[in-house]
């Protein structure tokens, strides 16, 4: 054990969490022509961060963090992957029938602390958290440090003929959804029942902020704020049909003696049919 | 706005059921002319459905049929199931399960007029169809074109003759149907 690791260990103990969820600058989507189709349809999906969900006005999405999962549980690859200025896209044909799972998650560590009333954060976007490297970077004149693991997912889904749950038999680390009604077969005048897990446990009291498409055709973001139940459920009457973009976070001190405080997010998007 | 789903009962000759398996049931289907640059015809599926629209049978669907492709020529593009999901309430009553072409259920789209289904309670698909209440669904789709479905309600077996009329009022024009015991 270096000299340094003692002492590191001591701070990353006595580090707090800011008790405030830090909000999202940009909302992280992806959008499927069509999620409800028969076998061997073809469909194109877009993927991107903005201000409002479905406005291709900011950045693309990274496709490395993509995994398609197939009703069989095999994963897929995106057929014409491409990253534009404003969006990401791939392709995808569904040759089997049943539920697919289109998935982007992060899982990262990021430290910051408070240097004399400055700022410092490490590792830079894109580089890997060390105990270590964080060491080496922390001025002895730190304080407040934080050292929280990230884990966020983002996930669409869409089905070729009747809606199947395979994709859902294990919950993700962190935050997951789980659908009570199938994700694939929403309807405006039908209320929808979805749940919500960490680690597969029930996710109680939690806020799941939903937005509907469209938002540049309005003069009003018009969010829902639905809070999860003691099951982790909530159920969300859909003002009407379209493409919803669904958000909820939280953080615990679930992590690991490195990391000890957890920052989850997930987002969904679904479609709703008119009835 | 005029009413535009009126749906009336009319009860014709008060017959006393007489047996049990003898009804059948009639339907027509009016396909209107619609006065645009390019037509297609619709898809049209009808359903029984039970009163927690569970489906209790499948009546119909018409659809573009695949037309083989000329020997020795590739396949054509798209499959004509491609816009099966357009008839989006039949598609999840049911629809979505079945693998099109069914026979006795599935045929090629039809034109404008006046279409006559006839099914005999004993055989498929009314044989085995409990007494209750039920609704029929007519769902026309179109492409280029919007998307209707018309219920209409009845009891089973009926226990006289029966017209039941509906009028869409833009896919589907007069929709009639006829229940016998």
């Amino acid at each position: 054990m270096s000299a340094t690791k003692p002492s590191l260990s001591a701070v990353l103990a006595a580090a707090v969490l800011a008790s405030a969820p830090v909000a999202q600058a940009h909302k992280m989507w992806m959008q499927p022509s069509k999620t409800v189709l028969s076998v061997g349809q073809w469909i194109t999906v877009d993927a991107a961060a903005s201000t409002d969900p479905f406005v291709r006005d900011h950045r693309p999405l990274g496709l490395d963090s993509l995994t398609i999962t197939a009703p069989d549980g095999a994963v897929l690859a995106p057929t014409n992957p491409a990253t534009g200025e404003l969006r990401s896209s791939f392709d995808l044909r569904l040759d089997q029938p049943g539920t697919y799972k289109l998935a982007m998650a992060r899982d990262g560590i990021s430290a910051s602390w408070d240097d004399a009333g400055k700022r410092g954060r490490w590792p830079p976007r894109g580089q890997p958290f060390s105990a270590d490297g964080l060491a080496k970077v922390l001025p002895p004149t730190a304080s407040d440090l934080k050292v929280v693991r990230m884990l966020s997912r983002l996930e669409t889904f869409v089905t070729a003929g009747s809606p199947t749950t395979t994709v859902f038999d294990e919950p993700a680390e962190g935050l997951a959804m789980q659908p009570v009604s199938a994700v694939n077969d929403l309807y405006a005048d039908e209320p929808a029942q979805l749940r919500f897990v960490i680690d597969g446990q029930p996710a109680a009291g939690l806020v799941v902020e939903v937005i509907a498409d469209g938002i540049r055709y309005r003069d009003a973001v018009e969010a829902m704020e639905l809070e999860t139940d003691a099951q982790g459920r909530i159920e969300i009457a859909w003002p009407r049909p379209g493409f919803y973009w669904l958000n909820v976070g939280t953080e615990d001190r679930q992590g690991s003696a490195e990391a000890p405080y957890r920052r989850l997010s997930y987002t969904a998007v679904l479609e709703v049919l008119s009835p | 706005m005029k009413d535009f789903r009126f749906l009336s009962m009319a009860l014709g000759l008060a017959m006393t059921a007489p047996g049990v398996s003898a009804a059948d049931l009639a339907l027509s289907i009016e396909l209107p002319r619609i006065d645009v640059a390019e037509y297609h015809r619709p898809y049209v599926a009808t359903w029984i459905e039970r009163e927690d629209r569970s489906v209790a049978a499948q009546l119909s669907v018409w659809y573009q049929l695949d037309r083989p492709a000329p020997s020795g020529a590739a396949p054509r593009g798209e499959s004509g199931t491609k816009w099966l999901p357009d008839l989006r309430q039949w598609w999840r009553r049911g629809g979505r399960d079945l693998a099109m072409p069914v026979d006795g259920l599935s045929s090629a789209t039809r034109p404008v007029g006046t279409h006559v289904l006839r099914f005999d309670a004993g055989s498929r698909p009314l044989a085995g169809l409990e007494d209750g209440r039920y609704r029929l669904v007519v769902e026309a789709a179109r492409e280029e074109g919007g998307r209707e479905q018309l219920p209409i309600a009845f009891d089973w077996p009926p226990a006289a003759k029966q017209t039941l009329d509906a009028r869409g009022r833009s896919e589907l024009g007069a929709v009639q149907l006829q229940l016998t015991p």
